[in-house]
Parts: structure tokens; C-alpha cells; sequence
């Protein structure tokens, strides 16, 4: 098994006839996703991806016709909160915003809806999630991962795929990679992640990646500390060497009024048992001292 | 984005909150001359403040008082050119000096562990919230908006009596806690703090009055949404903006100038966090944040390049990048153009893997660049050659 996305995984895209989401669905075509539709207003009708998935006016239309159960949202800033929605309300279970920009007010009531609603959002600013072997959805690099038994959750991009390739170099597959994105308001968080990866019988194992900025490390280190005993973890934080009050390219990265430095974040994840690395590279090792045996 | 106490309180007053009179001065005789016009309309005194955006400016003597125009004259130019945490006083704000009868914090923040707006109040005003957050936690009270119906006048009244301000003041407080959240969706903040919100005295025709007023103001704006804003866009402060700032943004690269002598190229805002504190874990100091954003081609590379080489301090160059949608060719023929334009002899470790990486290490080798397979190895070499160059890592 693995989260959020599967052999099940219906995926339809947001946003598929532009250039980023022509090119990432070709990527995720090639690493085996199924994508049963694409959304794009005044091209319904159409065929996309060399006459392979057929584009919809709408995502109701999409999913009715393809039982979607999946969106992938690749539109700009401006429109991404309509597109969030538009999924909300066609009743799509799980969704993925890639989009980088949107204004933080505009997601409060965004979530809100989509927490009403059931579903679940992952993003926005984020790049996905990889299953090895089973789907990718939005935009991390299939070429890094290894099949394996390791759930891996991240504020990040780059610095996941770091992460990840050094897993893979020592021979650690990984059973889902989520990245849950660097905005400041985003709908799902890093304790979200660690509830499913603890629900999922084949993650055996779990790495957490994540940056100045916000409480939501330790918020999972408290969690974790209470219902992971026993699962081998190890976690890297980005920004030792952030300064205060500058906002490090992530929109929610930034050290404010001398909370969410990486220090705070480092102390709460040792206090509760997990080791982090100082650099990506140390996270197998990590692992495997951890009693990971995969 | 930060922007001045001064264009924080004309929000506030656009959104119809009581905010006393100030002007801005940019020379003494300007303030001398906004005092006369105070003085005359009665105030006791007048308050000259420095306009940075840094905190603890009442701290570093850039808050006083004065009792005449030319007190105000002398005052002012005491405080323009004075150097709070690095930054040159340009500006000072100008307003009559409130007579206090009670200070109070009232802020509103963008909460992102609840995903909702939350109003914070304290009877405990006009001092660090910081301060009081990690002294007495318990005298912060805090509410929720709604995510759909914003702040409730019941939940501004809540905050009104835990903080006191039951009594006479009660309609104003809320009128006033509801202003800070509709200029906070108004401009699209992430803050907007009135510190102090304050009772102030003021004497008229039928005697004394009481009433609330925001004599503090600091608003911080939401990048992203900057672009739907123009008007806002303006209040860019640039006198106390690094001219490597603007070219950035017109570049869409992220930067932040630092202190060291290892500049830095990275792809993704997290790697570049990392890069830093990998330079610092082997022995060096870097010299900048620089995020290339995705996809960069190679006019962002060179743009980058510049940005760095601007600063006379660094003494060698880092370049990661992870190619997933940047490819690592299109990074590496940006480099050797950069190089072969740069002024200044600096030497430069690149570390390029992910996509066309193979491509990227030929095109760097037939240049003779100095490649790192790892992260690791890459900020070892930085550092050392930093130190090989003079340069204090």
C-alpha cells in the first residue's frame, strides 16, 4: 500500500494544455500513473498527450465521465483557489496544488471549504507525491526513487529530491514521498502525513524534512513522540544559518519574533527520540541507527 | 513586504480608525515646521520618530521628544543620519505627543497552526509582545475569526472585557479590532499590529475627554500578493532596500545578502537553506541566499552571477542544483557565460546532478570549471578555496 496516491490513483489534471502541465503529465505518464482526464475551460472535447487522455470543460464533467478520483492543479496563482474548489465541488477525494504564489488570505477559506467537504489538499507550493512502482502525481523527478518500505514527508522540493537520492544511493526505497509545500497556510501538514504514514502497513519507516519558520515540526515531533514509538525515524531541518526576519524563498520560511528557528525545531524532534541529520547525505545512516532494517 | 510606521497608519486610517495627526519629515527644518503646525493646534508637546523597519528604534534613541519648533529642529536632526542596527535614519515621523492614560497591544496575525486570522490582545501594551509571550504568556488573549465570516462582534467584545476594556471604551474596541482585520484582508497583510493601542487624554472646550486611539502602527504585507496591489507595491521602501534586492525581484530570484564570503547558487528555497548551512558546517560563513526558482535559464544564471560577484566580500562561489524542472545543461552554459564576462577572478566549485547532468558535468569539464559530486564535497571545496583566496570563511 502506500498514501494519498496508489494503483487506484484516477488522476485528472488542472491546467493540462499548458506548458508545465503538458510536460509533467508526460512525466507522470511515463512513471505509470493513470490519467484519466484533463481540465481545461473551451477545450473540452479535445485529446491531449499525443491523443491519449481526453480534456473536459469542467472536473464535474471529468469526473463523472472518468470516475477521476484524483486532481492535480498546475494553473497560475490567480486561479488556483477557483481550481481548489471546483475539485471540492465536483467531489474529488484528493487534491494536489502545485501552484507557487497564491496569497495566504485567499487559502483560509479555501481549506476551510475543503476541510467541510471531506477531502483532503495537499499543497499549494508543493511538488507532490511519489509511490515508487504505483504513481506519481505533480512534479518530483521519477528517476530518484527506489521501491521501498520508507514513507518520506517535506516542506521542500530540491531538497527532497537530495534527500531521496541519497536514500536511493544506499540502497533505501521509499513507499511514499510527499512533499506538503513551503506556504504558510497549506492543507495538509506534516502531523497529517505522520497519522497516514502510522495507518499504512507497508511504511516501516519515516523521514521527516523540514525548514524554519511555524511550529508544524514540532507539533509532529509531539505526536510522534507519543504514537511512533517503535518506528525508526530521522528528520534534517533546512536553515541553521537563516537570519531573523527574512523570508528564505518559501513563503512560511522565515524566523519571526525568534520563534521557528531550526534550533527550537531540532531540540523538540531530538527531545522526542529522533535524530536529525546535519546534512541530507547522514539521513540512511540515520536510519539504520535508528533500528531501520529495510 | 515591511513598510513604515507612517504608510501602516495611513491604512489604518483608510479603513476609518482613529489614528492621531503625524507628518513625515525628511530634514530638520521639515520637522521643525510640522511641529509649529502641532504645537499650534494645541499639543503639549510633540513626538519625533525614526522610520526604519527594524524594531527597538526607541531603544537606540530614535523615539523622543520635544516641547518647541526648535527643540523639534534640533531633535530631528539628532535622530536623521543616526544608525539603527545598520540602517540610516532617512525619515522621521512628526505627531503630537499623546497624553497616556493606559497602553494595550491589539493585533491581528495570520495564524498558521489554525489557518485562520487570529486577533491578539493584551492589556499589557506598548511593549514587546515577544516579551510578554515569553514572560506571561497568560496575559495574551487571543481569538479566531471565523474563515468565512471574519471576526464576530462578540468575539472583539470577549477580547474587550478579558483585557478591560469593558466599560466606555467597549464600542470603540471593536470597531477598532474589527478596521485591523478588514485592513488586513484590504491589503492582503499577514500583520497588523497597533502597539500601543492607547486611552489618550485630550482637553477641549467642555474639559477633559478620554478616548481610544492607535498610536503605534506596523503592518507586514504578503508577497504573493503584492501583484494584485499596485498601490502598495509603492510603499517599497528603497532607501532601506540593498540594490541587489531590486535586481533580484526583476530577475524573479530569490536573495538574501549576508555576511560571509561563500556566495551561493542553488536551485529550490529548502536546498538553499541547506547549501548555506552545509558552508557553515564545513568551516566557512555564507555570503547570500540565492534561490534560482525552477526551470532558470541561462540569462537567471548570469543575473545570479552578478548578484553575487556584486559583493566585494565574496571570495569563492558554491553552485547546486538539483535539475528535476531545471535542467542542469541550460545551468551550466549560463555559467560559462557568466564566467566569461566576470570582472573579478573568483573561484567557483559546481555541483550539478538530476537532469542532463551528464550533459551539464561535459559542458563544465571542456571549460575546466572545478566540479563536486555531492553537496557535501562541493561546500569542503567552496571553503577551502575561499580560504586559498584570502578570504576570512
Amino acid at each position: 500500500m502506500s498514501i494519498l496516491i496508489g494503483r487506484d490513483t484516477r488522476l485528472v489534471v488542472h491546467g493540462m494544455t499548458g506548458r508545465e502541465g503538458e510536460f509533467h503529465s508526460r512525466q507522470m505518464l511515463d512513471f505509470g500513473t493513470r490519467i484519466v482526464a484533463g481540465m481545461t475551460p473551451g477545450k473540452g472535447g479535445l485529446y491531449a498527450l499525443d491523443n491519449r487522455v481526453p480534456v473536459f470543460d469542467t472536473i464535474a464533467e471529468a469526473a463523472r465521465e472518468t470516475g477521476a478520483n484524483t486532481s492535480c492543479i498546475f494553473v497560475p496563482a490567480a486561479g488556483a483557489p477557483d481550481s481548489i474548489l471546483e475539485a471540492v465541488g465536483a467531489g474529488i477525494p484528493t487534491i494536489f496544488c502545485i501552484t507557487e504564489g497564491i496569497p495566504a488570505l485567499d487559502m483560509l477559506p479555501v481549506v476551510e471549504v475543503v476541510r467541510a467537504a471531506g477531502a483532503r489538499l495537499i499543497g499549494p507550493n508543493c511538488p507532490g507525491a511519489t509511490s515508487p512502482g504505483r504513481a506519481k502525481v505533480g512534479i518530483i523527478p521519477g528517476s530518484i526513487h527506489r521501491e521501498g518500505s520508507v514513507g518520506v514527508v517535506s516542506r521542500s522540493g530540491t531538497l527532497t529530491y537530495e534527500a531521496v537520492q541519497a536514500m536511493t544511493d544506499a540502497g533505501i526505497g521509499q513507499s511514499t514521498c510527499v512533499g506538503i509545500g513551503g506556504d504558510p497556510i497549506i492543507g495538509t501538514t506534516f502531523l497529517d502525513v505522520l497519522r497516514l504514514f502510522a495507518a499504512d502497513p507497508e511504511t516501516e519507516a519515516i523521514v521527516l524534512i523540514g525548514e524554519i519558520g511555524g511550529s508544524a515540526e514540532e507539533e509532529a515531533a509531539a505526536w510522534a513522540a507519543e504514537h511512533l514509538r517503535g518506528v525508526p525515524m530521522a528528520a534534517f531541518i533546512a536553515g541553521r544559518t537563516a537570519p531573523e526576519g527574512k523570508r528564505m524563498g518559501h513563503a512560511g520560511a522565515i524566523i519571526s519574533g525568534g520563534r521557528g528557528t531550526a534550533a527550537e525545531k531540532v531540540a523538540a524532534l531530538e527531545a522526542a527520540g529522533i535524530r536529525v541529520a546535519s546534512s541530507p547525505t547522514e539521513i540512511p545512516a540515520l536510519l539504520r541507527a535508528a533500528g531501520y532494517r529495510g | 513586504m515591511k513598510i513604515q510606521e507612517a504608510d501602516a497608519k495611513s491604512l489604518l486610517a483608510a479603513a476609518g480608525l482613529p489614528v492621531p495627526p503625524w507628518s513625515v519629515a525628511r530634514a530638520p527644518a521639515e520637522a521643525r515646521a510640522a511641529a509649529e503646525r502641532f504645537l499650534g493646534d494645541g499639543a503639549g508637546r510633540v513626538v519625533i520618530k525614526a522610520q526604519v523597519l527594524v524594531g527597538g528604534r526607541g531603544k537606540a534613541g530614535g523615539v523622543k521628544l520635544a516641547g518647541s519648533p526648535r527643540e523639534a529642529e534640533e531633535v530631528a536632526g539628532r535622530i536623521l543620519g543616526m544608525d539603527i542596527k545598520g540602517i540610516t535614519v532617512r525619515k522621521v515621523l512628526v505627531g503630537p505627543a499623546a497624553v497616556i492614560v493606559k497602553e494595550f497591544y491589539l493585533g491581528a496575525i495570520l495564524d498558521r497552526a489554525s489557518r485562520r486570522i487570529v486577533l491578539m490582545a493584551s492589556a499589557e501594551g506598548g511593549v514587546e509582545i515577544e516579551e510578554v509571550a515569553k514572560a506571561t504568556p497568560e496575559a495574551i488573549h487571543r481569538v479566531e475569526a471565523h474563515p468565512l465570516l471574519g471576526l464576530l462582534d462578540y468575539q472583539a467584545r470577549e477580547l474587550a472585557f478579558a483585557i478591560g476594556l469593558g466599560g466606555p471604551h467597549l464600542r470603540d474596541f471593536v470597531r477598532i479590532a474589527r478596521g485591523l482585520v478588514a485592513t488586513m484582508k484590504a491589503n492582503d497583510a499577514d500583520l497588523v499590529e497597533v502597539n500601543p493601542l492607547a486611552i489618550i487624554r485630550e482637553s477641549g472646550p467642555e474639559g477633559h475627554v478620554e478616548r481610544l486611539a492607535c498610536l503605534d502602527a506596523k503592518v507586514t504585507l504578503d508577497d504573493s500578493a503584492l501583484p494584485r496591489h499596485p498601490d502598495l507595491e509603492k510603499l517599497r521602501d528603497l532607501d532601506e532596500e540593498d540594490p541587489a534586492d531590486a535586481e533580484a525581484r526583476h530577475y524573479d530570484i530569490s536573495f538574501i545578502h549576508l555576511d560571509g564570503s561563500i556566495g551561493c547558487m542553488v536551485n529550490g528555497a529548502g536546498l538553499a537553506m541547506t547549501t548555506m548551512d552545509l558552508v557553515k558546517r564545513a568551516g566557512g560563513e555564507p555570503a547570500n541566499f540565492l534561490d534560482i526558482g525552477g526551470g532558470a535559464k541561462a540569462d537567471r544564471v548570469a543575473a545570479a552571477m552578478r548578484l553575487i560577484l556584486a559583493d566585494p566580500k565574496v571570495r569563492a562561489i558554491l553552485v547546486n542544483i538539483f535539475g528535476g524542472i531545471t535542467r542542469g545543461d541550460e545551468v551550466a552554459r549560463g555559467l560559462i557565460e557568466a564566467r566569461s564576462r566576470q570582472e573579478r577572478e573568483v573561484p567557483m566549485v559546481v555541483r550539478i546532478v538530476g537532469t542532463n547532468a551528464e550533459e551539464a558535468g561535459r559542458l563544465l569539464e571542456e571549460a575546466s570549471f572545478e566540479t563536486a559530486a555531492t553537496l557535501d564535497e562541493a561546500a569542503t571545496k567552496a571553503v577551502a578555496a575561499a580560504r586559498a583566496a584570502g578570504g576570512a570563511a
